[in-house]
């Protein structure tokens, strides 16, 4: 690990303007992600601005009835907060299916969205990795991509400064994209909101580039609009182990239910693409129809005719369709019980 | 670079100089020379180097020492009081373990379990999400303990080890 | 010699050492000398399967504050004349991705990491070779197999007996690398105390070590002293001597310091071995009824540059069934690996979960319930040796098992039965493994009026060696168990074999009961009396085929639309000798079927063919099964005692439970399914294939 300064500031302003001047440096928050790849030597910051508990650690009701979470909650308290638990559930059960105990009681809200892939190539310094090292080419598509993205990657072959087929990690983020969340950003300019649409990137040219974040831009909190019918959600993900893996695939959905139809509806995926995938596809599929198995599983099919997988990883699209249609059939099975 | 911090380690005021690098395992193992939190992957994946930061259970290895500076940490050993903890003893007697390195964690860790649970915390195995009341079940233990990996595979035995204390807790019928 | 008295043995003594070790206070090797001014070491590791160092620069390392050595092939010790892969920092050449190239020594262990970063090498590198397939035309047939077993055995004409059968079954199977992952990484505390090297190290068996290190440094065994009173697993990857106990003695040597060694987690998949993967055709034939005719078993396996690592992969196939032609073979590849190594019941594990499965594949072609299949084939005597049992219990198992199990009236059809979205099936496999002792001594010290001092360099890495050989010395000595104070683990104590292949309680433990012997009607004199006894292999090694047999039942669980696997609960019933201690004995059953489901359900490492490496090289990308995956172990053992074999009519029980686990998943996740997945580990996507 390479050296570094520890800072800590008295409030969101002052660390924004500490890291303002740190060209190399960076936040820290729960340091789950963060410390695991400096002692891997893929991040390599000289300075550390302790932003763990800086900003609000609160979860506020909102006048819309929808929540401000603090960016500081820590994962374990959010899944714990009554009100996520009853107006949100696909939130809390995503929340829930990430990682321990032990990281959830560490790990932030803010910081849990900035979290890094864990491709294999971009984790071990000595692979080729265009995220990790623009311009090195990409091991994976040649390598293990067994977990890696069938959605919105660029494969332009392992030598291209383009290639990336990285996942993005987060549970949170998946239920948090299908609830249209807004974050919130304090930077050197002010502060700014950025819908989940637009936080997270696909790997296009640069696949340096994770969010559409500057350096040294702080998420403060994250809004959740109201959903009254999110009340009627689910989060569901399928990994290797039982427990304490990343997603192969997950489901976030929320369905609005009109007799046999479906109102509305919210569906976003995780372990299949560089960004939480919202399946707009699906969901206009589905918006007005009827709310049958077979409509789903078409709508699910319909969003996964994007997908270009590898040898290793086709797997993802009969198991995300399955799932896609599966969560949504819980979802109505339960609202007409 | 090298700052100066002090902790509470087991009940102990501990001072230390620590690298800003150091993680608070490393203080622990190899500063202040306190080996109930142990080394297993260095990276959060096997829950072996869990403590009590300030009465949570979390992975010391992630966590930077200087960033700990006047906390309470407390390990496996620091459970006992004029006596061993209870899961101290349940442990022992349901032989949950083998080769016993992972084991400090795994107390650490079910300790800081019961204390969740008692606060009404859900799991990923929640049935009712919204319930007032969580029950440790022993799928609940099985779920909430899946951060702490043991190789020699007791996990068998933990479940009784933990659910005993539960019981003794009120967190369990 | 005298039977044990039955006070202590078999009954059901916690673990001394437990109250120690729940609250962490049992010290493991690295927690050894910690008010030393200790310094640290980091490794530098080849970037290329293989080639050679052209250059190395360690100024920038070298220049970073706290650092007090850095070694490299150019200027490290020079070793002894120790096997090529244990040549660390001897030469440019490179075998591997991993060889350490350097090492770093610092102060502390933050500033020898940072540094080792800085470290400069180039290579001249060619394309690695490590793809293992049945097709590679330069495979080979090692000389012997590890353990001694022959390459090759063949009884009769099996190609005309397998075209002559009238149900047969030709299926392979395969296995991939596999990590042992003992959770306390290998590490090592050495300081050279004069001409006198100390070690407090992370191994099966202080002893194991001796040969090779006093080798390596050019001492005498006087001159080396090592300990390891509590090792945090070890499944195998412990046993032998490894490349950073060398790099320990040699930054030692270098700096004049007390160096702590402890290994990366990812540097866990390359520096201290791997189970090699393996390719296994099973051809079976059969009569209608069910009895076998001819069994082939040929196995393809890899092995490194600068080893040859023989798996003895077939070699339970010798003995398991009844048949008149038949015949197994071994067939190497040497590869741009690390060396692999022994990791659980090496060659038995991987072996039986083929010859396990295509057993059950044979009896879905015959219509025969699987358990029967196999009461049909048991052998009277070893098939392939002619020798009598000293014992075999396998039909008991399978009966006692398939009755706690609930296995009767099961319904064969495979993809039938269904609880909500969950497809339910249930399996079933046997168990074997090798009974064997080997050269081992003890010493009993005896004062009067203080506890006698039971002396012997045996090892408990989690086995519970520690209680169950002071059971057996306070039975064999007829005192209480607080009259026994046992010494083990440390290189100054009687020479013991190492805990390796479950021979740790057949071995030590009738060395303890000779010396025992030699104090039995005599007087102890005020001054005290030392005694010492040994045991070894006797005439049963030649005269009797001596194995523990078991038998698995699972039930699985398999998600319709996502593919998850579950194992609700597991039956294991084993035979396996004398239980000397009820209660560790069962932990260790229980901890090799949870192993056996963790091969199964998660446990694969990746070698990536362009570049050569183990692509997932952490516990976060390397699964083993956590506390969510396991549910319901019923463990069960037959009232055997065995003293054809060892006098205390025990065998070895470290192993036998993750033999046949695996199979016994595989096969039930078929019941559920109607898919044969015959590549582990069973994970979701195969569900997909």
């Amino acid at each position: 690990m390479r050296e570094f300064r520890y800072e800590k500031a008295t409030d969101p302003a002052g660390a924004v303007a500490l890291l303002a001047g740190e060209p190399e440096g960076a936040y820290l928050g729960g340091g789950t992600n963060l410390v695991d790849l400096m002692r891997l030597g893929v991040a390599t910051p000289d300075v550390l601005v302790d932003v763990r508990t800086l900003t609000s650690t609160e979860v506020e009701d909102l006048p819309d009835g929808g929540l401000r979470i603090g960016a500081a909650v820590p994962n374990a308290d959010l899944a714990a907060e009554r009100r996520v638990r009853e107006r949100y559930p696909l939130l809390a059960q995503a929340l829930l299916a990430g990682a321990s105990g032990q990281l959830r009681n560490r790990a932030t809200t803010g910081g849990n969205l900035l979290q890094r892939t864990r491709c294999t190539y971009f984790t071990d310094t000595t692979m080729p990795c265009n995220k990790r090292a623009p311009g090195s080419g990409c091991g994976a598509v040649t390598g293990l991509h067994r977990n890696l993205a069938v959605l919105g990657a660029t494969d332009e072959g392992p030598e291209s400064a383009h290639t990336c087929i990285a996942t993005h990690p987060s549970d949170l983020a998946v239920a948090l994209r299908a609830l249209d969340a807004q974050v919130r950003v304090l930077g050197a300019g002010g502060e700014r909101s950025v819908p989940m649409a637009e936080l997270h990137r696909l790997p296009g040219d640069d696949p340096s580039r994770d969010t559409t974040l500057a350096h040294g831009e702080l998420i403060t909190a994250i809004d959740v609009p109201a959903l009254p019918w999110a009340t009627r959600s689910r989060y569901r993900k399928v990994r290797d182990r039982a427990s304490y893996a990343f997603a192969l695939v997950s489901v976030a959905a929320a369905m609005d239910l009109d007799g046999g139809c479906v109102r509305d509806v919210r569906i976003a995926l995780g372990g299949m693409a560089h960004a939480p995938w919202r399946a707009t596809v699906a969901e206009d599929a589905l918006r007005g129809g009827p709310a049958t198995e077979e409509a789903f599983a078409a709508a699910a099919e319909a969003e996964l005719a994007a997908a270009r997988p590898l040898a290793d990883n086709a797997f993802k699209v009969p198991m995300a369709t399955n799932m896609i249609t599966r969560t949504l059939l819980q979802i109505s099975t339960e609202a007409r019980s | 670079m090298d700052r100066e911090i002090t902790l509470e380690v087991d009940g102990a005021g501990r001072a230390s100089t620590v690298d800003t690098r150091t993680s608070l395992l490393d203080a622990l193992r190899e500063r202040l020379g306190v080996t109930s939190a142990k080394k297993g992957c260095d990276h959060g994946q096997c829950g072996a180097c869990t403590v009590l930061l300030d009465g949570r259970r979390v992975n010391s290895c992630l966590v930077l020492a200087v960033t700990a500076d006047g906390a309470q940490v407390t390990t496996s050993d620091g459970l006992a009081g004029e006596g061993p903890h209870r899961l101290h003893e349940t442990f022992v007697d349901h032989d949950a373990y083998q080769c016993g390195y992972c084991t400090p964690g795994q107390i650490a860790s079910a300790a800081g379990v019961l204390a969740e649970v008692a606060q009404g915390w859900p799991s990923a195995v929640t049935e009712d999400l919204v319930a007032e009341r969580t029950e440790l079940t022993d799928a609940e233990i099985r779920e909430r303990m899946s951060g702490n990996l043991c190789r020699c595979a007791a996990y068998a035995n933990i479940v009784p080890a933990i659910a005993e204390v539960a019981v003794e807790q009120g967190v369990r019928a | 010699m005298t039977a044990t008295t039955e006070r202590a043995v078999g009954s059901d003594v916690r673990r001394l050492e437990g109250p120690d070790k729940v609250r962490g206070r049992a010290p493991y090797a690295y927690e050894h000398e910690l008010g030393a001014q200790a310094v640290f070491v980091a490794l530098v590791q080849s970037t290329v399967a293989r080639g050679r160092i052209t250059a190395i620069d360690s100024a920038a390392a070298t220049a970073v504050p706290g650092v007090l050595a850095v070694l490299t092939h150019e200027d490290a010790p020079r070793l002894g004349d120790v096997v090529e892969e244990l040549r660390v920092l001897q030469g440019p050449q490179v075998q591997y991705v991993g060889e350490p190239v350097a090492a770093v020594v610092a102060e502390t262990s933050e500033v020898a990491r940072d540094a080792a970063a800085r470290v400069q090498v180039t290579y001249e590198s060619g394309a690695p070779d490590v793809v293992l397939t049945a097709d590679r035309t330069d495979l080979y047939a090692p000389e012997q197999l590890m353990a001694g077993f022959e390459t090759d055995s063949v009884i009769g004409d099996v190609d005309t007996a397998l075209a002559a059968a009238p149900v047969s079954v030709d299926v392979t199977y395969t296995t991939p690398v596999q990590h042992n992952n003992p959770i306390e990484m290998h590490a090592t505390v050495a300081r050279w105390d004069g001409d006198v090297l100390r070690m407090w190290d992370a191994n099966q068996g202080p002893h194991n070590l001796v040969p090779v290190i006093t080798e390596a440094f050019g001492i005498t065994a006087d001159q080396l002293h090592i300990t390891s009173p509590h090792v945090g697993g070890a499944f195998g990857s412990k046993a032998f001597t490894h490349v950073h106990q060398l790099i320990a003695g040699m930054a030692a040597k270098v700096t004049g310091r007390t160096v702590k060694v402890e290994l990366t987690r990812q540097q866990m998949f390359t520096l201290v071995g791997h189970r090699t993967p393996t390719i296994q055709r099973l051809r079976l034939g059969a009569q209608p009824d069910g009895t076998l005719t001819a069994i082939s078993h040929e196995v393809v396996e890899h092995t490194s540059q600068n080893a040859e690592f023989a798996e003895q992969t077939a070699t339970a196939t010798r003995l398991m069934y009844a048949a008149p032609a038949r015949r197994t073979t071994h067939r190497l590849a040497r590869l741009d690996v690390p060396p692999p190594t022994i990791m659980r019941a090496p060659g038995e594990t991987p072996g039986m979960y083929a010859l396990e499965s295509a057993v059950d594949e044979l009896a879905v072609e015959l219509g025969i319930d699987p358990v029967e299949l196999r009461l049909r084939n048991e052998p009277a005597r070893d098939p392939e040796r002619d020798v009598p049992w000293s014992t075999r219990n396998l039909v008991a198992c399978l009966t006692e098992g398939a009755q706690r199990f609930g296995w009767a009236g099961r319904d064969p059809r495979p993809g039938v039965r269904e609880d909500g979205r969950w497809l339910v099936g249930t399996g079933v496999a046997a168990a074997t493994y090798p009974t064997r002792r080997r050269p081992s001594e003890a010493r009993i010290q005896a004062v009067p009026g203080q506890p006698y001092v039971v002396s012997i360099d045996a090892s408990d890495i989690g086995t519970g060696a520690r209680t169950a050989l002071t059971q057996i010395a306070a039975d064999a000595l007829r005192v209480p168990l607080d009259q026994v104070d046992l010494r083990i683990a440390d290189s100054r104590l009687p020479k013991a074999s190492g805990a390796g292949g479950s021979t740790g309680i057949t071995s030590w433990g009738p060395a303890i009961l000779a010396a025992a012997d030699e104090l039995r009607d005599r007087e102890v004199p005020p001054g005290g009396l030392t005694v010492t006894g040994s045991s070894g292999p006797g005439e049963e090694a030649e005269q009797l085929s001596s194995h523990a047999f078991g038998a698995h039942f699972a039930e699985v669980r398999v998600d319709r639309d996502s593919g998850e696997v579950r194992v609700p609960r597991m039956t294991g019933v084993f035979a396996a000798g004398r239980i000397i201690n009820p209660v560790t004995a069962r932990s260790q059953f229980l901890g090799g079927m949870t192993m056996g489901l963790s091969m199964a359900l998660h446990e694969q490492t990746v070698l990536d063919a362009g570049r050569g490496h183990f692509a997932n090289h952490d516990l976060a990308e390397y699964h083993v099964a956590a506390h969510a995956d396991v549910g319901a172990m019923d463990i069960h053992w037959l009232d055997e005692v065995d003293e054809a074999h060892n006098p205390l009519g025990a065998k070895g029980i470290g192993e036998i439970g993750i033999v046949g686990a695996a199979a016994a998943i595989g096969n039930a996740y078929w019941h559920a399914t109607g898919r044969r997945v015959r590549d582990l580990p069973i994970t979701p996507d195969r569900y997909f294939g």
